[in-house]
């Protein structure tokens, strides 16, 4: 499934100055590891020790994923995954 | 005039420092930003006599908001009341209570008048033209009235199921509304993508830490009211959960920079509605991270932040102050809007009537102790939210402009006894 996953403009940096990286998963959590993998510079940024850190909140088609299945909710064809800094707001 | 004590903007989490700029979290963990302060410099730089001669209102302690020039933007907010609110403490059963009352703030009767005239300040320093909020109404009002008068474009970003006083509060001011079809969280995700894409200056996303720093002004003043000493026990409401830390930020810069004699030790209530209570519940299940709340469902829209920024950091300070955190019922939060004006005259929002109901409630369960200094945070005003209690006042009683007229219906009035007329549940202690 090849989706689409939206970086926030300030780590644009550590994304090869792109605003989307298209990758190809079936779940959340492996088009984040496909991110990763092309931009190894995100890896430390989005997880610690393999858990998502406490303030990156990530989103299918605007959806928040802890209301689905976390990074095991299924992705589709097309679908957009949006990494959002949680600390907004209030 | 003031030359800035900033020293940068440092991550809360791995305390990597950051140049000022508009931008509110850490690109290596996610980290929310928070100004750097030289609190050496600052403390050399004010004294109690320093503020004490100044205008009595927030820009007295300016030494600790984060400007670089004189404020340019909510030149008056700040200076609200703080009431000493014997006959509401005897009806409830505290020995000291006051009321900080930021539902008389400047210029538009909410504590958001704070952070708005922090962040606009700072958003003309960067020189940013246009600027915006996520917002659950007060801020939008404050945002939209501060933008207009300071001559900046504003896009003011709600749930379209927004009171509606509080979207004419804002749409007056000649701000452009956006009524997003959704959540708050919803509303506040979209902002942050707005927000980073055109580069405009949104106060709660990419000028959070400018205008969070705004709320210690509550903190400074309530110290300052009480003679430069800190209460016991302080009460806050919590949408995001920013308030209540800052509060205790100020007590803690206060002291640090010889503005309080005694450490500060005052404990820290968290206050929610039941139907969006994610900090609260996060106090009393122990948990560390809160649980977001998908749909809020409450009268009290303004604290209906299900998914709370400062959350994590909001349980923590409640725990580690040894206070405790408590939500209510919508008839609770009613309830506590009426006792606040029939005991005090102070018409709140459903946030006052949130923070007093749960002062009540955790009083009654002994989290909250009857003794020392307690202070309420009162952070909006009743007028913008009086649809929730239009149906549970009394209504007038009409006559005709006779003497006669008044004298027949005169008994049925009722002597005069706070809350016995209005539709309160539960009966009072202590009355």
């Amino acid at each position: 499934m090849s989706v689409r996953v939206q970086i926030p403009t300030p780590l644009r940096p550590s994304a090869g100055d792109q605003a989307t990286v298209e990758v190809t998963a079936s779940k959340v959590g492996d088009a984040l590891c496909k991110l990763i993998e092309i931009h190894p510079a995100m890896g430390g940024k989005l997880f610690d020790n393999g858990k998502l850190r406490r303030f990156v909140n990530i989103y299918v088609n605007d959806e928040d994923i802890r209301y689905l299945d976390m990074l095991d909710t299924a992705i589709k064809d097309g679908d957009e995954v949006a990494i959002i800094p949680a600390v907004a707001g209030g | 005039m003031s030359a800035s004590f900033v020293k940068g903007m440092k991550c809360r989490v791995c305390g990597t420092t950051y140049p000022v700029s508009p931008n509110n979290f850490c690109t290596d963990d996610f980290g929310p930003l928070e100004m750097d302060y030289d609190y050496d410099s600052i403390r050399e730089a004010t004294s109690r006599s320093k503020i004490e001669l100044r205008t009595w209102n927030m820009w007295r302690y300016r030494e600790f908001l984060p400007l670089d020039n004189d404020p340019s933007v909510g030149l008056h907010s700040g200076g609200t009341p703080l009431i000493k609110a014997t006959r509401l403490g005897k009806a409830l059963g505290f020995e000291d209570l006051y009321l900080k009352n930021d539902a008389v703030n400047f210029p538009t009767l909410s504590f958001k008048d704070r952070v708005v005239a922090v962040a606009l300040s700072k958003a003309k320093e960067f020189g940013l033209k246009t600027v915006g909020c996520a917002s659950t109404g007060n801020l939008a009002n404050s945002v939209a009235a501060n933008a207009a008068s300071a001559g900046l474009e504003s896009y003011i970003f709600v749930p379209a199921d927004l009171e509606k006083a509080k979207i004419l509060g804002t749409s007056v001011y000649g701000a452009k509304v956006l009524g997003v079809q959704g959540t708050y969280d919803e509303v506040n995700r979209l902002c942050t993508q707005v927000a980073f894409k055109h580069g405009w200056g949104f106060v709660n996303i990419n000028l959070r830490p400018f205008y969070a720093e705004g709320s210690k002004t509550m903190g400074f003043e309530i110290a300052e009211q009480l003679g430069w000493k800190t209460p016991d026990q302080v009460v806050s409401p919590m949408a995001g959960g920013a308030l209540i830390g800052k509060v205790h930020k100020a007590f803690q810069e206060a002291y640090r920079c010889g503005l309080l004699e005694k450490e500060p030790t005052t404990r820290f209530f968290g206050a929610q509605a039941g139907g969006c209570n994610p900090i609260t519940d996060a106090v009393k299940t122990n948990r560390d991270q809160h649980k977001p709340v998908k749909k809020p469902n409450t009268i009290c829209k303004s604290l209906a932040i299900g998914d709370p920024a400062d959350g994590y950091f909001a349980a923590k300070l409640i725990r580690d102050s040894g206070g405790w955190g408590e939500d209510v019922t919508d008839d609770e939060i009613r309830e506590g809007m009426i006792m606040l004006a029939e005991y005090e005259g102070v018409f709140a929002e459903t946030a006052g009537g949130t923070t007093l109901a749960v002062a009540r409630k955790l009083l009654q369960q002994g989290k909250l102790s009857p003794h020392g200094k307690t202070v309420l945070l009162i952070t909006g005003n009743g007028l913008k939210t009086q649809d929730a209690i239009a149906n549970h006042v009394e209504p007038p009683t009409h006559i005709a402009a006779t003497l006669d007229a008044f004298e027949a219906v005169r008994e049925s009035l009722g002597d005069f006894t706070p809350c016995a007329k209005s539709q309160i549940k539960t009966r009072l202690v202590g009355v």
